[in-house]
């Protein structure tokens, strides 16, 4: 019986290894202003190959 | 490190170094929990004498798909990057890819709860001149590297009231992008109040972004967002907004609200923007000084927190009714968000992202403007103040010891530096109620990524 279904995500650890182009947007130049966080913000590699 | 939480009918369990999200059902969830301190034997009994109308085997089962993920690096996977985060910023340090320009100190509002002090930081009234915000976009592109993608927001105060010198400063961005490889990506932040049919061909031709403030109902706009005789601006701003985003064709822009103690129920806010016709939606909670009447309180945190439910509840629904909107802290890409360096370096501030105020210094970002012991240099002489671009170049997720233990530490990348400064007189400090929202929020924006994944299945 399958208990576990797991989510396609990106790897962190392997991000690690190709990531860091730093082509991304800064998070705080959109629309908060105010309160940062990253995890809405788009890779801008992954963007483009998709 | 793991998170487990339920919510929108789901059990999710995040595994936070390898950014795997697992859905699961109650045995696994309760074989996850118990898992790294209790023995197999003991976990097996305790779930058979719970789920007593469960197969051992399939208790066993279970066991084997949870061992099995973790042996895969997708659940506990131990945390490698901690020796590696300071490199890790480095690579992406030594390089300004984003200013924030201050077009304006000054504002034809006079918002109660500016963080800017109705624009003028502190200070005195100022427009930037063209002569210093060409400089600004030299310095730029000087200092940028390899860097391709520059983004220049225009600010303020309101930057409509310095409107020519945006305009001027967009021609000549664009007529040296291409001879220094650049692209550069404006964005606008502006109250409406001086939006016109020129302002809205200029915005949607030049501006990657717009973001334009709004929040809410009326009576809650009107409560703080005033003109200096006190009349609410909500009546003059709406239709304006309606038009450009009319005339927008798609592009990207975001209603932007800020909540305070006066609408913690910020939700009947969104409500009201759908109302309006706009999908693109921001609300912020109030960044202000301790004590200040719109500071929001302990009491409003448990509501707060219902609302942000209840906000994902409301785009699982809309979503079935065939019209989607956008809420900014409920974005999550799962397979192509940051990659580990963004996530472990943060915002940027006073490393790759500075702002610019009209007489042309650089400050780390628009929040720390205003406070003198924050200068970095300027847009002629570059920076000088090595001591605190330091700080804040040594300022990673990891740096920070209330983040050590945290488990959205890798979706917030420890936060906002000014208002962990702010809380703490740190900026290597932490502002306690808002990792809280933070963190309610990440877990809405997952549940809604989990529900959207399995909306076909169902």
């Amino acid at each position: 019986m399958e208990h576990i279904k797991t989510l396609e995500t990106r790897n962190l650890c392997d991000s690690a290894k190709n990531g860091g182009c730093g082509e991304c947007q800064t998070s705080c130049q959109s629309a908060c202003k105010t309160s940062c966080g990253i995890a809405n913000q788009q890779c801008e590699s992954t963007k483009e190959s998709k | 490190m793991i998170h487990q939480f339920k919510m929108a009918g789901y059990n999710i369990v995040l595994d936070i170094c390898s950014g795997s999200v697992h859905v699961v059902d109650e045995i696994a969830y309760d074989i996850i929990a118990m898992f790294e301190n209790h023995k197999k034997e003991d976990i097996i009994s305790s779930l058979k004498e719970k789920y007593s109308d469960v197969d051992v085997n399939d208790i066993e089962e279970c066991f084997c798909q949870v061992e099995s993920l973790k042996n895969n690096n997708k659940l506990f996977t131990p945390d490698t990057f901690e020796s590696k985060a300071g490199d890790l910023k480095a690579k992406t340090s030594g390089v300004i890819k984003a200013l924030c320009i201050h077009i304006a100190h000054t504002c034809n509002l006079n918002c109660e709860y500016c963080f800017a002090s109705q624009g003028k930081y502190q200070g005195e009234r100022a427009l930037m001149s063209f002569e210093t915000g060409k400089q600004a976009l030299d310095f730029l592109i000087a200092n940028s590297g390899s860097r391709k993608n520059l983004e220049v927001d225009f600010f303020g105060g309101e930057p409509l009231m310095n409107f020519d010198v945006v305009k001027q400063m967009v021609e000549y961005a664009r007529s040296i992008e291409k001879e220094h490889n650049k692209n550069f990506r404006f964005t606008l932040t502006t109250n409406g109040m001086l939006i016109d049919d020129d302002v809205i061909e200029f915005a949607n031709k030049e501006m990657s972004n717009v973001v334009l403030s709004l929040d809410g109902r009326k009576e809650i706009h009107d409560r703080y967002r005033v003109d200096y005789a006190g009349n609410g601006s909500w009546e003059k701003i709406v239709p304006k907004f309606q038009k450009l985003v009319e005339a927008r064709g798609g592009k990207d822009y975001y209603m932007r609200g800020t909540f305070t103690h006066a609408n913690p129920d910020f939700l009947n806010d969104i409500k009201q923007m759908l109302d309006l016709g706009f999908t693109e939606l921001s609300m912020e909670p109030v960044v202000c000084a301790k004590g200040d009447p719109s500071e929001l309180t302990e009491e409003d945190m448990p509501i707060v927190k219902e609302q942000y439910e209840k906000l994902a509840e409301l785009m699982l629904e809309k979503d079935k009714e065939g019209k989607p909107f956008t809420f900014y802290h409920y974005m999550i890409d799962l397979t192509g968000g940051p990659c580990i360096y963004k996530r472990i370096s943060g915002c940027g501030s006073g490393t790759e992202y500075m702002a610019v105020t009209p007489w042309g210094d650089l400050y780390p970002c628009h929040q720390f403007v205003g406070d003198e012991k924050f200068k970095l240099g300027d847009i002629w002489n570059g920076v000088d103040n090595t001591e605190i671009q330091n700080e804040f170049l040594s300022c990673n997720v990891y740096a920070r010891p209330d983040c050590h233990d945290c488990w959205a530490k890798l979706y917030c990348s420890g936060g906002c530096a000014a208002n962990a400064y702010h809380a703490t007189g740190s900026i290597k400090g932490i502002y306690k109620y808002g990792c809280e929202l933070f963190r309610k929020r990440m877990e809405c924006a997952i549940a809604v990524a989990v529900a959207r994944a399995f909306s076909g299945e169902n």
